[in-house]
C-alpha cells in the first residue's frame, strides 16, 4: 500500500491538492492511504518552505504547488 | 474559389511539414524546444491582442457613456459612468497583463533559492538582500510558518528573516499594478522604495533587539530531515503555464473587489465636492496618518478594492502620504497573517513586529506628506 501525506494546515491549496490526489487514487484504483499532516513541527521533517507539500512513501515529491494529475499518477504508480 | 484552394494547398503543405518535423523531433530536448517556441508564439500573440484592447478602452468608454447611453458630458452622472467604464477594463487588463509578466519573472526565483542566497549573510547586507528578494520571491502568507521555520533553521538571523516577511506582502504585485494603473509609475516606484526601506529598517531593529527567545520553543527544537525538493529549472512553456495559472488565480480573487472599489470611487469622483477630503485626510490634519494606519490593519482582504477609493479620495484633497500609509497598513499588517505567525512567534515578538512596522509606515506617511 502506498502511503500519501499532505503537508499543510488547512490552506485552500492544501484542500485542493488533497482532492486531486483522492481523485487520482479513485480513478486508477490505487491502493493508498491519505494522511493529513497539520502539525508544523511534524511537517518540517521534510524541510518544506511552502505548503502544500506532498509526501509519497516518506519522500517529499512536491511543495508549494498543485502538481498535475499525470505527475501524481506517475509518482503513485512508480512507488 | 481559387484563393480558397490556394489556402488549402498551403495548409496541407504546412501540415506535411509539421508532420515531418514531429517525426524528426524524437528526442525529449527537441520536443521541449518546440513546445517553448509554440509558447512564445502564443504569448506574443496574446500581447498584441492585449495592446490593441488596452488602446481601445478610452474611446470605447467615451462612446458608450455619451453616445450609447446618451449622458450629458460634464454632468455628475456622466462623469461617474465614464470614469467607471474606463477604469474597470483598464485596471483589469493591467492586472492580468502585468501579473502575468511578474509571475513569469518570479518563476526564476523560489523560496528554496532565496534561503540559499540568504544563508550566512550578516545583518545589513542580509536585510537589504532579504527585502529585495521578498519582492520577487513567490510568497503566500499561508506558507509564512514553514518559511519562517525553514529560514531560521538555516541560520538566517531573525532580523533578516523579518525583512523578508515584511517586504514580501507589502511590495506585492497587486498593490504595485494598481498604483501604476491609477497613479503612474513614479508613485508605484516611490511605494516600492518606501516599502523596501521600511522592511530593511524594521528587520534591522528587530535584529538588534535580540528577540530570539520570543520565538516559540518548538521552532528551535526542529531538526529537519533535509529532504527538500530538488529545484529544477522549468522550461519556458512551463514558466508561461505557471504564470498563466497564477494570473487566473489572482485576478479571480480580486476582480470583484476591484469593480466594487471603482464603483465607489466613481461615485466619489462625480458627487463628492472638490476639497471635501482636505479637512479630514489633508496634510494639515496631523492625526490622519496614524489614524489611517490603525484603520488599515483589519482591512486585509480588500487591498485591491481599497485602492480605487483612495485614488478618488486623493483627487478630492486627501494627502498622498496619508493614502499610501493606509495602503501599506492594509497589505503589510494584516490580521490573518498575524494569526498565522502567532504559531511560531510569542505575543511579545508579534507586538514588537507590528509596532516597529507601524512606526515605519507612519514615518513614511509623514515624509511623503512633507515632500509632495
Amino acid at each position: 500500500m502506498v502511503s500519501v501525506k499532505i503537508l499543510g494546515s488547512g490552506c485552500a491549496n492544501c484542500k485542493r491538492l488533497e482532492a486531486v490526489v483522492a481523485k487520482v487514487i479513485a480513478e486508477r484504483g490505487i491502493d493508498a492511504a491519505i494522511e493529513k499532516v497539520t502539525d508544523y513541527a511534524h511537517m518540517m521533517r521534510w524541510n518544506i518552505l511552502q505548503t502544500p507539500g506532498l509526501v509519497i512513501n516518506d519522500t517529499l515529491v512536491s511543495a508549494g504547488r498543485i502538481p498535475s494529475e499525470s505527475e501524481i499518477t506517475a509518482w503513485l504508480t512508480q512507488h | 474559389m481559387h484563393s480558397g484552394e490556394e489556402a488549402g494547398g498551403i495548409f496541407v503543405l504546412f501540415y506535411v511539414r509539421f508532420f515531418a518535423m514531429t517525426q524528426v523531433l524524437s528526442s525529449p530536448a527537441e520536443h521541449a524546444r518546440a513546445a517553448d517556441r509554440r509558447a512564445w508564439l502564443i504569448v506574443t500573440g496574446a500581447a498584441i491582442v492585449w495592446l490593441v484592447a488596452y488602446r481601445s478602452i478610452q474611446p470605447l468608454a467615451h462612446w458608450l457613456t455619451y453616445g450609447v447611453i446618451g449622458l450629458q458630458p460634464g454632468s455628475h452622472l456622466g462623469e461617474s459612468v465614464a470614469f467607471f467604464l474606463y477604469d474597470v477594463p483598464k485596471i483589469l487588463l493591467l492586472l492580468s497583463g502585468m501579473i502575468f509578466v511578474i509571475s513569469t519573472v518570479r518563476s526564476f526565483f523560489s523560496p528554496e533559492r532565496t534561503r540559499a542566497l540568504l544563508a550566512g549573510k550578516r545583518e545589513g547586507v542580509g536585510n537589504l538582500l532579504a527585502a529585495s528578494l521578498g519582492v520577487v520571491t513567490p510568497f503566500c502568507s499561508c506558507s509564512a510558518v514553514p518559511l519562517f521555520i525553514g529560514f531560521v533553521e538555516a541560520g538566517i538571523p531573525l532580523g533578516v528573516t523579518f525583512s523578508f516577511l515584511i517586504a514580501a506582502p507589502m511590495v506585492n504585485e497587486v498593490a504595485l499594478v494598481m498604483l501604476f494603473g491609477l497613479f503612474g509609475w513614479q508613485i508605484a516606484a516611490l511605494y516600492m522604495a518606501a516599502g523596501l526601506a521600511i522592511a530593511i529598517a524594521s528587520g534591522m531593529v528587530i535584529g538588534r533587539l535580540q528577540m530570539e527567545r520570543y520565538v516559540e520553543d518548538f521552532v528551535w527544537q526542529i531538526r529537519s530531515g533535509g529532504g527538500a525538493v530538488v529545484v529544477t529549472d522549468p522550461t519556458w512553456s512551463q514558466r508561461f503555464a505557471l504564470a498563466w495559472q497564477s494570473t487566473r488565480e489572482i485576478v479571480g480573487r480580486v476582480w470583484l473587489y476591484v469593480i466594487i472599489g471603482i464603483a465607489v470611487g466613481a461615485g466619489i469622483h462625480g458627487y463628492v465636492p472638490e476639497q471635501a477630503m482636505a479637512d479630514i485626510m489633508g496634510r494639515e490634519a496631523w492625526w490622519s496618518v496614524p489614524a489611517a494606519v490603525l484603520l488599515g490593519v483589519p482591512l486585509y482582504a480588500n487591498a485591491a478594492g481599497v485602492m480605487p477609493v483612495i485614488q478618488a479620495l486623493i483627487a478630492k484633497g486627501a494627502a498622498l502620504g496619508t493614502a499610501l500609509a493606509f495602503m501599506m497598513a492594509v497589505v503589510a499588517l494584516s490580521l490573518p497573517e498575524m494569526i498565522i505567525l502567532r504559531r511560531v512567534l510569542k505575543p511579545r515578538l508579534i507586538i514588537t513586529f507590528i509596532g516597529i512596522t507601524a512606526v515605519g509606515i507612519v514615518a513614511i506617511g509623514y515624509l511623503f506628506n512633507l515632500m509632495i
